[in-house]
């Protein structure tokens, strides 16, 4: 009897696991890759209203690595700008986090620039050190989703853990305020070789919103490769799972 | 016959014309403020220094939540040389951590200040020597005694913090939380960025978990400066969000205090109840976190009907598994064992860190801005507020319970309210908004963690000049720091989550 309120609870919440993480769809105002339409517009208004200077001109551009998804350009030109629901916006090259009009096909990774390591030592299991370096807690507490009943990308074998002994990379998230710049490079130091670097946020990957403030401290990332860009201001889970499978699956060589 | 004053009277959202912000001499100030602290139901929600052409002006705000009014006041300081003042903390113990942080910022030094240490080592720090790998922490020395040092990096994926435990066998006798690992010059930022939506956004990315609160205390704010009225069913919509980000993280934390104590059911529950009403808050606004709701003059996401019977079926829907769990969790005694006595703050050391929000309220002080300084629909419709005695883990857990129910309430109760969109008014463009010049805000909010505040001055031309900001945490930390005198150093992880506090709030 003392078993049963447990059970009807259980019961009650249902099945919650997304069966295919892969194949979900989010919701409509959900900002994901941005499509840019070839219609002219006035290029210097465009440009300006961005707060972080994410977009370029000629050709218009849009950095989804300092894009902080506020969907102001789509707002002031719909017929020019339109975010798309594709949360799959994860890649191993920065260049490719920069979307052009005209362009309408997926961000993936460039294949060619995976380490063999990566995916031969990391395919099966993946241990991942968390750092935040003036992370707000929104970019945390989605990676923190990540392991939770509905995303659990624990069953691939990706986790965090707390020893970076124990670990295959670091993920960063926030700016690299200076009060976090040396735990940053011990705490990576610390990690045995061969070992990943993953960038997730905006915070992390430009600055963000931060970027240009004098209390940050970003040589770390100018002076290590980066594996993984997963770009959002925070990325939905879904991105982040999705950019980790794509960087460490096995596939079929061609 | 009335004696004048020797403050300017708000209240919340008001603004003043800097010409008739009283200036007082520093020993005026300390009697004011010796005065003010004194009467019932008075507590100080800011009190910071401005750096003016040749001075240093610090601006005192006392909030008198049984009138409903803040009152202002400043003195100055002058800039230049070696300024010392005699510290108010050391009988108001409540000012402890605005004079830090005012003698960390501009060398000021507060004469027998009873804890004169770093705050968060800001890059414009006064004193550039002092860097945060040195800092001074308390000690006792003991044959029996031994140290535990814990972060900047932690187990989980949390923010970064140290906490040093002074311990005497598993018995801790004292914690020192040492914080600034996460400043990143967010109140230089504000002035530094000249557009209106780079400062929005700067908003939202103070304490991502409160996106919504700290956004609301912003927009709040420009449109007091702005003179901007908004419409009622603005403002219900930013209620229901605010309100909505409260549910989230309440249920957030339940979980994880659950993870804590090892009882999965409840961790997974709780945890897995979250989930809808964020993806709610992305359906509403493409945000998880609310980020991209709030903005000054209107709003890109009206409420509609849709979304509002969306909303109450979610609701319900919610509170079917979350009342049999929360009921089943607090009638468990290997919980109750867990969590009953554990941390235990009174409401006399409460008072004396001069704690806000819902820390507070788990521990008797009633300490509530809905309630106190009403803003947004609260200024309408009442919500029912808790406060519990016992001050520990238990009152902590049951008191985030009680709200998520009550918060339920009233977001199905303002759902059902508000019509269909009713010509929801956009954004105010840029060129528009203009500010008040030489004025003074305060605008207060109420997040889920507590009391907001943030305080801006404009110049002659109506720019920015100063921006302040307060996170609850900022007094809540040493709460945290009190749970865990005589406890057991294994009961620190359920006393941690059992808070919640924000790294980065209090860094900025």
């Amino acid at each position: 009897m003392q078993i049963l309120p447990e059970v009807q609870i259980l019961y009650r919440l249902g099945k919650q696991y997304i069966p295919d993480v892969t194949a979900p769809q989010v919701p409509g105002p959900f900002k994901g890759r941005p499509a840019i339409s070839t219609e002219r517009v006035d290029e210097d208004a465009l440009a300006s209203l961005c707060p972080t200077g994410a977009i370029g001109k000629a050709p218009v551009s849009i950095d989804m690595g300092k894009c902080v998804m506020c969907g102001e350009c789509a707002f002031a030109f719909p017929h020019k700008i339109k975010f798309t629901t594709d949360y799959k916006i994860a890649t191993n090259v920065r260049e490719r986090l920069v979307v052009k009009e005209g362009e309408t096909g997926p961000i993936s990774l460039d294949e060619t620039k995976v380490r063999n390591e990566i995916r031969s030592l990391f395919g099966r299991s993946l241990k991942l050190r968390e750092i935040s370096a003036g992370g707000s807690n929104a970019d945390e507490a989605e990676l923190n989703a990540c392991g939770n009943p509905n995303f659990d990308m624990g069953r691939f074998g990706i986790e965090f853990l707390a020893s970076p002994r124990h670990c295959d990379g670091i993920v960063i998230t926030g700016p690299i305020s200076e009060n976090m710049a040396e735990a940053t490079r011990i705490c990576y130091e610390a990690i045995p070789s061969p070992k990943l670097i993953i960038l997730v946020g905006s915070d992390a990957i430009s600055g963000g919103i931060f970027a240009g403030s004098k209390a940050l401290n970003r040589r770390f990332i100018e002076e290590h490769p980066i594996d993984l860009y997963v770009p959002g201001n925070p990325p939905h889970p879904l991105t982040f799972v999705n950019g980790i499978l794509e960087l460490i699956r096995k596939r079929k060589t061609r | 016959m009335n004696m004048p004053q020797p403050y300017a009277t708000l209240p919340n959202q008001g603004t003043l014309p800097l010409k008739e912000l009283p200036v007082l001499s520093y020993s005026e100030f300390f009697q004011t403020v010796s005065h003010l602290l004194g009467l019932e139901g008075h507590h100080c929600v800011a009190c910071y220094g401005h750096r003016t052409l040749e001075n240093i002006q610090i601006i005192c705000c006392i909030a008198d939540d049984l009138h409903h009014t803040i009152k202002v006041f400043s003195c100055l300081a002058e800039g230049n040389r070696l300024v010392r003042l005699a510290s108010l903390a050391k009988t108001h113990f409540p000012m402890h951590l605005f004079e830090r942080e005012i003698a960390e910022n501009f060398g000021i030094e507060f004469m027998y200040h009873p804890w004169p240490k770093p705050v968060r080592y800001a890059w414009n720090r006064a004193d550039k020597t002092q860097v945060i790998n040195n800092y001074p922490f308390y000690r006792i020395d003991g044959n029996e005694l031994h140290e535990v040092g814990v972060g900047p990096i932690h187990a989980g994926v949390i923010e970064p913090g140290h906490f040093r435990f002074l311990c005497n066998g598993e018995t801790v006798l004292h914690l020192e939380i040492q914080l600034g690992w996460q400043h990143r010059g967010v109140e230089a930022l504000f002035l530094e960025m000249p557009s209106l939506l780079q400062r929005t956004i700067l908003s939202e990315s103070i304490a991502g978990d409160t996106a919504v609160g700290h956004s609301l205390a912003f927009v709040n704010l420009m449109e007091s400066l702005g003179n901007i009225t908004v419409p009622e069913e603005l403002e219900l919509e930013r209620t229901m969000a605010l309100e909505l980000e409260r549910i989230a993280m309440h249920l957030g934390d339940l979980g994880n205090v659950n993870i804590g104590m090892a009882y999965q059911l409840a961790s997974s529950v709780f945890g897995t109840l979250r989930t809808p009403l964020i993806n709610y808050t992305q359906t509403w606004c493409g945000n998880r976190f609310g980020k991209g709701l709030n903005r000054v003059g209107g709003t890109h996401y009206p409420f509609n009907e849709e979304l509002a019977k969306k909303l109450v079926t979610l609701l319900d829907k919610v509170e079917e598994s979350f009342s049999p769990m929360s009921e089943r969790l607090f009638s468990l005694p290997s919980f109750l064992m867990r969590a009953e006595t554990i941390g235990r703050v009174t409401e006399k050391q409460m008072r004396l860190i001069g704690a806000v929000g819902m820390t507070a309220r788990a521990a008797g002080i009633p300490s509530d801005i809905r309630q106190s300084h009403p803003f947004a629909a609260y200024k309408r419709y009442e919500i029912d507020h808790q406060t519990l005695e016992q001050g520990d883990v238990w009152a902590r857990m049951m008191l985030r319970s009680l709200e998520v129910k009550d918060s339920i309430r009233f977001v199905r109760e303002l759902a059902q309210r508000s019509g269909p969109a009713t010509n929801p008014s956009s954004p105010i463009k840029e060129m528009d908004l203009k500010l008040m010049p030489d004025t003074f805000c305060i605008s207060l909010v109420e997040g889920w963690r507590g009391e907001i505040c943030h305080c801006a001055i404009t110049n002659d031309r109506g720019e920015l000049a100063h921006y302040k900001i307060k996170d609850p945490s900022f007094h809540n930390w040493m709460a945290l720091a009190l749970s865990l005198r005589d406890l057991e150093i294994s009961d620190f992880p359920i006393n941690n989550k059992s808070y919640n506090l924000s790294y980065c709030g209090f860094d900025l």
